[in-house]
């Protein structure tokens, strides 16, 4: 995974609630055997017409706005469990998504990528989304070591909340993985513990 | 203070606490597919990392298999070489799998508790969103990512912070014609999409504990639909009828063992919950949704909402033009082209018999394309075993081969762009059921009338 420090970018806005992991990557685009490539069917059937053509309406179709953030209304995420979502807007060059809440199993997908879910309360959502309307060159700061994302053009500094175990995992690279594999010792003492059946 | 149903399984399973919240905690069944492993062995490839138990493994193919045909060679060459990688590696790595012909093959989420896998006080995960259904059991079951089953496949565990509890509790009787399928539509359309994000659900009450196991699989399916972790039922005599004899149960002494241990699963007197939501049953009727989540149902003879908050009005209006409906407007009326019966939150045997018994004698609308996949093979047997099938052809239903199907359309399943369906699958989301396809979700018995009315109808005049 590739370590997440500072990022100084532009966001992509995309102020709709409840988008679901079927619109950030429709089911017909998981037949892949490999994480990469995703990218290019990000938001699939929203940023192209059926016969390929991008819908110019579309925002990642508006040279406009460009960035490492997409900022997106509440509850994204929510739906079918695929990773694939969290593949494909890596891929497509994100590092952030900001949102005023997150379905838990993109969350962990996110955070299992390198890929930083930053939670806000809705009243900022909309102040966010209304400075990027406003200009969309709104240049965001997310500093992780420090928990805040900075606004130069106000000066606003507005803090996040992470668990400290993946703040730390972001941050170093590391994975998930490393980790549980580092505690085989104590799951084989706990099977050793366990009833009868299972 | 008591504890509850959750806290005991989730207690039980949990190797360390790590600081900071999270925790290392145990899986005892892992189920896989085709579309989101082949990653999680590259993981382990890449990482030379073996299987912790590949004993605790067990594979289908379900999510990107034809429901015709399923004895001659995938057509479609990337689902062939996927479903070819699943064999290939359940081979390599020493996993049990009921692959395309298999006897058990069907949905992960219906052959887990028909083959017994599945069972109270387990903690089950799955690639997919839907695990929550095994919750039925009285069991800890929520969908993961993929990096989340490299993890469980290499340590048979995962690294998780606990989630927070809610109690939904139906009382009394549900009426004629409204089954568990109405029921958790309704939950879910009264709170909400992202309603229970960040909980996990029990079900209680006397409607729940009426509810037959299929019933009670269709509901907590469905858990995630309002945003929760998983949603799960205490066991209980339903519950052991079920499994009793089933392949993977325990037999004999073991099962007198096992259901001791059952028998004391269920939430205290006292327990708390961080959240509590009452209803009663009497006020449940027929369910139908009109928008692109599953929480934007009504009842069936009601109409869409006028109006909305100003702040989801966006989204609101967003989603109606998707579907082609107005605020305010009743669905009655409304013709429809396409009926799907499956999935894994109404592909069951019950569901079959249901859909059965009112078509019987009675003839699909002749604009209506009427399919039934049944969740298994199990259940397809069974169908044909007890003269379903025959009804179901003469009413003009083409029954198919199992798998998930028009649910969420990876293989050729699709409904054309701008067709309605009536489907009595999980998720309506724009483009779900393909490119520009217009679900509508439903119960089994709202799909049957409507692909025999070909419109949308007020199904409490339907029912003698």
């Amino acid at each position: 995974m590739e370590k997440f420090e500072i990022i100084r970018t532009g966001a992509v806005p995309l102020p709709i609630e409840n988008i679901d992991t079927d619109q950030i990557i429709p089911a017909r685009f998981l037949k892949a055997t490999s994480r990469e490539g995703f990218g290019e069917n990000l938001f699939r059937d929203w940023r192209y017409s059926s016969s390929g053509e991008p819908k110019r309406d579309f925002v990642l179709n508006n040279s406009r706005y460009k960035g490492q953030v997409l900022l997106a209304g509440k509850n994204f995420g929510c739906g079918s469990s695929r990773e694939h979502a969290a593949w494909a807007i890596y891929d497509a060059g994100f590092r952030v998504v900001i949102s005023s809440y997150f379905a838990d199993i993109f969350r962990g997908n996110a955070l299992n990528n390198g890929l930083l879910p930053l939670q806000v309360t809705d009243e900022v959502l909309q102040r966010l989304f209304a400075l990027v309307e406003a200009d969309p060159q709104t240049e965001f700061v997310i500093n992780l070591p420090e928990q805040e994302l900075y606004l130069p053009a106000s000066g606003e500094r507005i803090p996040f909340a992470i668990d400290p175990y993946k703040k730390e995992c972001l941050i170093k690279g590391y994975d998930d993985i490393d980790f549980l594999v580092s505690q085989k010792e104590a799951i084989t003492a706990y099977e050793s513990t366990r009833a009868w059946i299972y | 203070m008591g504890k509850t149903l959750f806290d005991k399984i989730w207690d039980a399973h949990v190797v360390r606490s790590i600081p900071g919240g999270l925790g290392v905690f145990y899986i005892d069944r892992h189920l896989i597919h085709e579309v989101t492993s082949p990653q999680a062995f590259d993981e382990l490839e890449a990482r030379q990392l073996s299987l912790h138990n590949p004993a605790q493994i067990v594979a289908t193919a379900d999510h990107n298999v034809p429901t015709r045909n399923q004895h001659l060679p995938i057509q479609d060459q990337l689902s062939r070489f996927q479903v070819d990688k699943l064999t290939s590696n359940c081979e390599k790595y020493g996993v049990e799998l009921f692959g395309l012909g298999h006897p058990n093959q069907g949905i992960v989420h219906v052959i887990g508790p028909e083959l017994g896998i599945t069972q109270p006080g387990m903690t089950i995960v799955c690639g997919d969103s839907h695990t929550s259904t095994h919750g039925a059991f009285g069991a800890i079951a929520f969908g993961i990512g993929t990096s989340q089953v490299a993890q469980v496949m290499a340590t048979q565990c995962l690294l998780l912070s606990r989630p927070r509890k809610m109690r939904i509790s139906v009382e009394g009787e549900l009426r004629k014609g409204v089954t568990a399928k109405d029921l958790i539509l309704y939950v879910i359309a009264k709170l909400g999409t992202g309603g229970a994000t960040g909980y996990f659900v029990e079900y209680a009450g006397s409607a729940i504990r009426s509810l037959s196991m299929e019933g009670r699989m269709t509901v907590c399916n469905m858990s995630i639909e309002m945003g929760a972790r998983g949603g799960m039922i205490a066991p209980d005599e339903t519950t052991y009828t079920y499994l009793k004899g089933r392949p993977h149960a325990p037999q004999g002494k073991l099962w007198e063992q096992a259901l001791a241990y059952w028998r004391t699963l269920y939430t205290e007197e006292g327990a708390e919950f961080d959240a509590e939501f009452h209803f009663d049953a009497a006020d449940m009727a027929p369910m139908i949704t009109y928008g692109t989540n599953p929480g934007m149902g009504i009842a069936i003879n009601s109409t869409i909402p006028a109006s909305v908050p100003a702040n989801e009005a966006v989204s609101f209006e967003k989603s109606l033009q998707y579907m082609g409906f107005a605020p305010g407007e009743s669905l009655l009326g409304k013709e429809v082209n396409f009926v799907f019966i499956g999935s894994c939150t109404n592909s069951r045997i019950e569901d079959l018999r249901q859909v059965a018994a009112y078509v019987k004698g009675k003839q699909k609308a002749s604009h209506v394309e009427a399919i039934i996949v049944p969740g298994s093979k199990q259940v397809e047997l069974q169908a044909r075993e007890e003269g379903l099938d025959k009804l179901l052809a003469e009413a003009g239903f083409e029954l198919r081969e199992p798998g998930c199907s028009a649910c969420l359309a990876m293989n050729e399943d699709k409904i054309p762009a701008g067709a309605y369906c009536v489907s009595t699958s999980n998720r309506n989301f724009e483009g779900r059921q393909g490119p520009g396809s217009r679900t509508l979700l439903a119960s089994p018995l709202v799909a049957a009338i409507t692909a025999v009315e070909g419109k949308i109808v007020d199904i409490t005049q339907y029912l003698n």
